[in-house]
């Protein structure tokens, strides 16, 4: 048996040279549990000409990047970045290694886990370092990795007391991203590729890049509606009142369902996860996986005829009423109270 | 590969435990809706490019179903894999027993799997069995746009558009479900194969009529073939410290229902002066701008 580490480690994920949102979103919640764990955070940054990207995890806190950059490893392909990954883990033994729940993390993490015999949890919206005593045997920091499950019907802590490497996948826009210093240093480990003709046994003909041009994520401020909103015509105000703010459109899945907004735009546990400043849910009834997705906002207004919804229970600001009539007056006041 | 699941989208108060767990027994099981269009799409390579079409299911006696299933949609020979000691496994334990399961069936050229199954949606047994196997995979795929020799072109979804992929085989495919509309079951085949049956199927036929012995039982239905091959532990050798809840690394730790809030919030009313009020106190909070 290798030396085993206490490390962090988070796969930083590239699409063509840029880095994935969510690989900085892990490296600030990896710097957090390596803080616990009096550790350190390492990057794992794969690709071609990615020195600058692996300077930028610096930032993040992280101490450490394993550089593996040949100009074969440009894009992703399983073959190569997995083999690379499998030897990385299998010879250094980190104790936790966080994925992005994306295509490339969710195509990756099942093999790595699959050959170093790691746990693997899938889609966790949060992870906590703890004692745990399991079976009536006490475990020392383990990674509780928490999730949804049944489709959010119930919430699982999930741990993997007997073995080493701890593995999760977290979707975008779950973690908060932290700058922790601006300037931080570290320290880059080159990581020499050997090209195998078993990693050349899949080959990409042709990658057609579609840009959404949506980016919810950013924005301060976010008017949503739902299937109460009832017509596409009626959405119109959504749009007239995020426009007035200054702010984005989302809906939520029933919303999308219905044709109100398209799917990008969706928030919940199936669409995005936001935390602006101001989330104003209108004609949203706020079941359990639209919530997933917004609840943590600054501030979040209801807006609802159904004075029972359970978005009331989240809400700061409860207005019951008809959305109808609300969202003109909504309009006036701003217009009024801040000109 | 195919999972029968119990149908979570359709969860009622009714399967909902006091302690706010999830009672599977009373979740409606059904077959994987990914893990069907991934039999459709290897269907398709059978109807294009010639082929023989094995379906494998790790599950309880009753998984039975969805082979049949499979039988009724055109799948050629069914499997299941099946074992007290294979209850409980997470991801990693299934699929060390799939792929020892697989080595044990023989050569393959495809394996095709739905991206995920919706009990977990962990989308990993697929790229596990991959590793496991030691051969190629492409996950998310939505179309196999052609086929020749030993190379298979294969379009997929990534997270900004699409790829497409040319995989030498033999590779494993995981699909998702906007690749194809599963096809109906063929009468005839219902009819020939509604009363296929599993080795375990037929222990309990033995067991509740005395008149009835297993061996004898399984001859008969061999020799209408309408025997569907099953494979316990003993019969792949496998260590059953890596199958089931013994060779699952991930254990639950906690469970916790999903509760609503009951949160205080400030009860806005819908005039011109409560939104003005409102839009006064967000302003004092920098909300805008």
């Amino acid at each position: 048996m290798k030396n085993k580490s206490n490390d962090v480690w988070v796969f930083v994920e590239q699409r063509n040279g840029t880095p994935a949102e969510v690989s900085f979103e892990l490296l600030s919640k990896g710097h957090k549990l390596a803080a616990t764990l009096k550790s350190n955070l390492v990057a794992v940054v794969l690709g071609h000409g990615m020195r600058e990207l692996a300077t930028k995890t610096f930032q993040y806190g992280t101490d450490e990047v394993l550089l593996v950059d040949h100009p074969k490893l440009e894009n992703y392909r399983t073959a190569p970045y997995s083999d690379i990954m499998n030897e990385l883990v299998s010879e250094r033994q980190p104790r936790i290694i966080l994925f992005g729940a994306t295509f490339i993390g969710r195509d990756l993490a099942p093999r790595v886990a699959s050959y170093t015999l790691s746990g693997l949890t899938a889609d966790c919206t949060d992870l906590q370092i703890s004692d745990v005593v399991y079976q009536r045997r006490d475990y020392k920091d383990l990674l509780l990795q928490i999730r949804p499950a049944f489709g959010g019907n119930i919430i699982a802590t999930i741990i993997t007391p007997d073995v080493h490497v701890q593995m999760a996948t977290v979707r975008e826009g779950v973690m908060e991203q932290a700058v922790i210093s601006p300037k931080g240093k570290g320290r880059i480990v080159e990581i020499p590729y050997e090209p195998k003709p078993v990693h050349e046994l899949v080959k990409i003909i042709e990658h057609h890049r579609e840009e959404s041009g949506v980016n919810l994520k950013n924005a301060s401020i976010i008017v949503a509606g739902g299937y109460g909103m009832g017509s596409k015509a009626n959405f119109k105000l959504i749009h007239q009142l995020a426009q007035t703010l200054g702010g984005d459109v989302a809906g939520s899945r029933a919303a999308v369902d219905a044709g109100f907004v398209p799917p990008q735009r969706q928030v919940g546990q199936t669409g995005m996860t936001v935390r602006p400043k101001l989330y104003i849910a209108v004609g949203i009834s706020g079941a359990i996986q639209h919530r997933a997705g917004m609840q943590d906002s600054q501030k979040i207004i209801a807006i609802n005829n159904d004075p029972e919804a359970p978005i009331f229970d989240i809400c700061h600001y409860g207005i019951k009423g008809d959305a109808l009539e609300v969202i003109p007056m909504f309009i006036d006041a701003y217009k009024n109270e801040l000109k | 590969m195919v999972k029968q699941v119990p149908d979570t989208a359709n969860i009622s108060g009714q399967v909902m435990k006091a302690d706010g767990t999830v009672n599977r027994a009373k979740l409606p099981a059904i077959f994987n809706p990914e893990d069907k269009v991934a039999l459709e799409l290897a269907l398709q390579v059978k109807d294009r490019f010639g082929g023989k079409v094995t379906v494998i299911t790790m599950g309880p006696p009753k998984a039975t179903d969805i082979l049949r299933e499979c039988l009724y949609m055109g799948a050629d020979e069914a499997a299941l894999i099946s074992d007290r000691k294979f209850a409980g496994a997470d991801t990693l334990a299934t699929s060390f027993v799939l792929s020892e399961a697989i080595k044990k069936i023989g050569k393959f050229d495809l394996i095709f799997s739905g991206r995920q199954a919706i009990d977990g949606d962990t989308a990993q047994v697929g790229p596990q069995t991959a590793e496991k196997l030691q051969v190629a995979q492409v996950t998310y795929a939505e179309e196999i746009v052609s086929a020749k020799g030993d190379k298979i072109t294969i379009r997929r979804k990534v997270d900004e558009g699409y790829e497409i992929l040319e995989a030498t085989l033999p590779v494993l495919i995981t699909v998702i479900k906007e690749a194809g509309e599963p096809r109906p079951f063929k009468a005839k085949r219902v009819m020939a194969y509604k009363n296929a049956r599993s080795l375990l199927e037929l222990e309990k036929m033995a067991d509740s009529n005395s008149l009835l012995s297993v061996d004898r039982l399984k001859e008969d239905y061999l020799s209408k073939a309408l025997f569907i091959s099953t494979y316990t532990l003993d019969e792949l050798n496998i260590d059953p410290g890596r199958c089931g809840l013994a060779g699952s690394p991930t254990k639950v730790h906690k469970v916790a229902s999903v509760k609503l809030g009951g949160g205080e919030h400030e009860s806005i009313e819908p005039t011109k002066d409560g939104l003005r009020s409102l839009i006064g106190k967000l302003a004092a909070d920098h909300i805008f701008g």
